[in-house]
């Protein structure tokens, strides 16, 4: 094991893929001769030429739709919005073409795509592009959506989602580019399969579920909970679509408290649906009624105040998890 | 590799299998056994079958909604085509498609799409897939003349154009976007004139003389596997019928669609024909009575398919089955209360 970053790991994920299999090309703004716009590809198109790292107009919809095309001949497209924000303008591509083709041909077309790029809410970008997109994405069957938090989650959910039959997304977390982490060294072959979460820490006295940019908040929520003699799991869910439901129920059948904690909106986002398969699924199991910790549900302002107070941080995690625990 | 010599009395015959296979999916639309949107081709059939005439059997094709021609000029069954509408398991889509949505891989027709404009991009895919593995293959998309004021469709010409990409962009102009005119829709003197924007060369052709599509397709197909680049091509044409089945078509005068009907496609190839004495009033009447036949037993084919089984739901999810099919979990039973589990009321201080 050595310590990369998140970007680097990306990046490696996406050189072994195209030098793995010629069908597997990379495109998207600025991927080729600026190198990515958050550097992801840097390197790429040295290593693999203009004709597998492909720079394209800002055209969301029409790049996106002929990645769609090129996967129904078996290309593996991968395809990179300059942020998932800006994928809301090739909605269409995403949510009908992509995933519908395969049941609309009657299993004639399946789509071996992959929608990759930054997700979320980052640093005071305003409402427009600071989009969590996942519980949109998630909604569609036929797609399958995950949110790697660490460096290693991060290049082994890549390298399967590039190799898999089906359109798959990727959402990167822009805030952990830079973050560090521990990674099998190049060699090895690194795959995490889809619809496995991951347990980033052990603890006994209440579940936080997390994924992307709330798993790093939920471990140090974890360290902190830990002083005042509360022990808390972490579930990273890594996927959102296909949903470990096994890993969430065992570590509610342990702890018997549930916090969610999620980097999207609450009416409608990834929580409720957790939530609900929680109490549909092992009721019995729960001593406390389940929280969740979301953005609030209004347009993300500019105001570097405001925007904190909208998203999740580890003072309204750590208020939730109290209140799940009765002290 | 020169386009296959399609016999101009066999290509007649699809004309008419076209519009008789089309008359009974009215028909059946009317009987209430075809459901949803149902849009027909007839008036159009020259646009279509001149366009595959001048391509290979192994070229791409892939079209918008008013699909039923096209997987039929490809060599979908005729059989497959009306199970499809019915909504049947033997359907080129099995059932899970209907009308918008025809595919058949085997003969290279990558459908059937119904958001407007929404497959001119994927058209450029498949084209670019052609280049990326030094093919020479053509990919003709066709579309109607209400699609090409969607942004898909403008970002689609400019990646074309920038990747010179070996498509064949095919405006079916019949005049009518649903119920609105070009005119009504369109800043434009003519929709030709779109490609120009992309530096795109385009073309206007006849949509209602097959020859004269043919062998302008014909030209275009051969200097794209000369040296790949996109074209354009306006097909004027004009479709008899309404948008859908369920549109009387008000917004048109009836002296305008008798004005067409005068310039009818297959009555035009035929006298073309008849003129050069390669086709006689018998033989056409054989034609026509075998075209009548196939649609007519393709009826039967439909009502006598099984619908798809509803065990096979899921199966056309995910690719690959397993638990990323997204099948639902079996339910488990309840499991039984957790001995000593609180209440809230008697756990809260």
């Amino acid at each position: 094991m050595r310590e990369i970053t998140y970007r680097q790991a990306l990046n490696e994920a996406l050189a072994e893929e195209l030098e793995r299999d010629p069908n597997v090309f990379l495109m998207g703004e600025e991927v080729a001769e600026y190198n990515g716009a958050y550097k992801v590809s840097q390197g790429l198109l040295d290593r693999f030429g203009p004709r597998r790292i492909i720079d394209t107009p800002i055209s969301e919809n029409g790049f996106a739709g002929l990645g769609v095309g090129a996967a129904m001949v078996g290309l593996r497209p991968i395809i990179e919005f300059m942020t998932f924000s800006f994928s809301l303008v090739a909605f269409d591509q995403v949510v009908n073409n992509a995933p519908n083709m395969f049941t609309m041909s009657g299993g004639q077309f399946n789509i071996p795509i992959t929608f990759r790029g930054p997700n979320g809410p980052a640093h005071q970008l305003g409402a427009t592009h600071s989009h969590a997109t996942e519980c949109l994405y998630a909604n569609a069957p036929g797609l399958k959506v995950c949110t790697p938090a660490t460096p290693r989650d991060a290049k082994g959910l890549l390298k399967t989602a590039v190799r898999d039959n089906n359109p798959v997304l990727v959402l990167e977390a822009e805030l952990l580019y830079s973050s560090k982490g521990m990674v099998e060294p190049p060699d090895e072959e690194l795959l995490i399969p889809l619809g496995q979460a991951e347990v980033k820490r052990e603890g006994s006295d209440v579940s936080i579920i997390c994924y992307a940019q709330t798993v790093p908040l939920a471990l140090a929520a974890a360290q902190q909970l830990e002083e005042e003699d509360i022990s808390a799991e972490i579930v990273d869910l890594r996927s959102i679509k296909p949903l470990d439901e096994k890993a969430i129920f065992d570590s509610v059948a342990k702890t018997h408290r549930v916090v969610i904690v999620e980097q999207d909106r609450p009416f409608c986002g990834v929580g409720a649906e957790v939530c609900y398969r929680i109490q549909k699924n092992v009721f019995d199991e729960l001593d406390a009624p389940i929280m969740r910790v979301s953005q609030e549900d209004v347009p993300m302002p500019y105001n570097e105040k405001l925007e904190k107070a909208v998203l999740p941080n580890k003072d309204k995690l750590m208020a939730a998890v109290k209140k799940v625990c009765y002290v | 590799m020169l386009p296959e010599q399609r016999d101009e009395v066999e290509m007649l015959a699809l004309m008419l299998l076209i519009r008789r296979f089309e008359e009974r999916a009215s028909q059946q639309y009317q009987a209430q056994k075809i459901g949803g949107f149902c849009h027909l081709y007839i008036g159009q059939e020259a646009v279509v079958c001149g366009a595959v005439a001048a391509t290979r059997r192994d070229d791409y094709i892939i079209t918008a909604y008013r699909d039923h021609a096209h997987a039929l000029a490809r060599g979908t069954s005729p059989e497959a085509c009306m199970a499809e509408l019915f909504g049947k398991e033997t359907g080129c889509s099995r059932g899970l498609g209907g009308s918008m949505h025809f595919f058949d891989r085997q003969n290279h027709m990558y459908g059937g799409h119904a958001i407007v404009g929404a497959h001119v991009p994927l058209a450029a895919g498949l084209a670019f897939a052609c280049k990326y593995r030094n093919e020479d293959r053509v990919t003709l998309c066709f579309f109607g003349d209400g699609a090409i004021n969607q942004g898909a469709f403008h970002e689609a010409l400019n990646l074309a154009a920038l990747y010179k990409l070996p498509v064949v962009f095919i405006c079916e102009n019949n005049l009518f976007a649903m119920g609105t005119s070009v005119k009504r829709s369109t800043s434009l003197k003519q929709i030709v004139d779109r490609a120009e924007g992309y530096d795109i060369p385009g073309e206007i052709v006849d949509g209602m003389n097959f020859r004269e599509v043919r062998d302008k397709l014909a030209e275009i197909i051969t200097s794209i596997r000369k040296e790949s680049h996109p074209a354009f091509v306006e097909a004027r044409t004009y479709r008899y019928r309404g948008h859908s089945m369920s549109d009387p078509a008000s917004y048109r005068t009836k002296e305008e669609l008798e004005k067409y009907r005068l310039d009818d496609p297959i009555t035009r190839l035929r006298a073309q024909l008849t003129r050069e004495g390669k086709l006689t009033n018998e033989q056409f009447d054989q034609l026509d009575k075998r075209g009548k036949k196939i649609a007519l037993d393709s009826v039967k084919f439909a009502e006598e398919s099984p619908d798809p089984p509803l065990e096979k739901l899921y199966d056309y999810n995910y690719a690959n089955g397993g638990m990323e099919s997204g099948r639902p979990r079996p339910v488990e039973p309840a499991q039984e209360r957790r001995e000593g589990a609180p209440s809230p009321e008697k756990a809260k201080p």
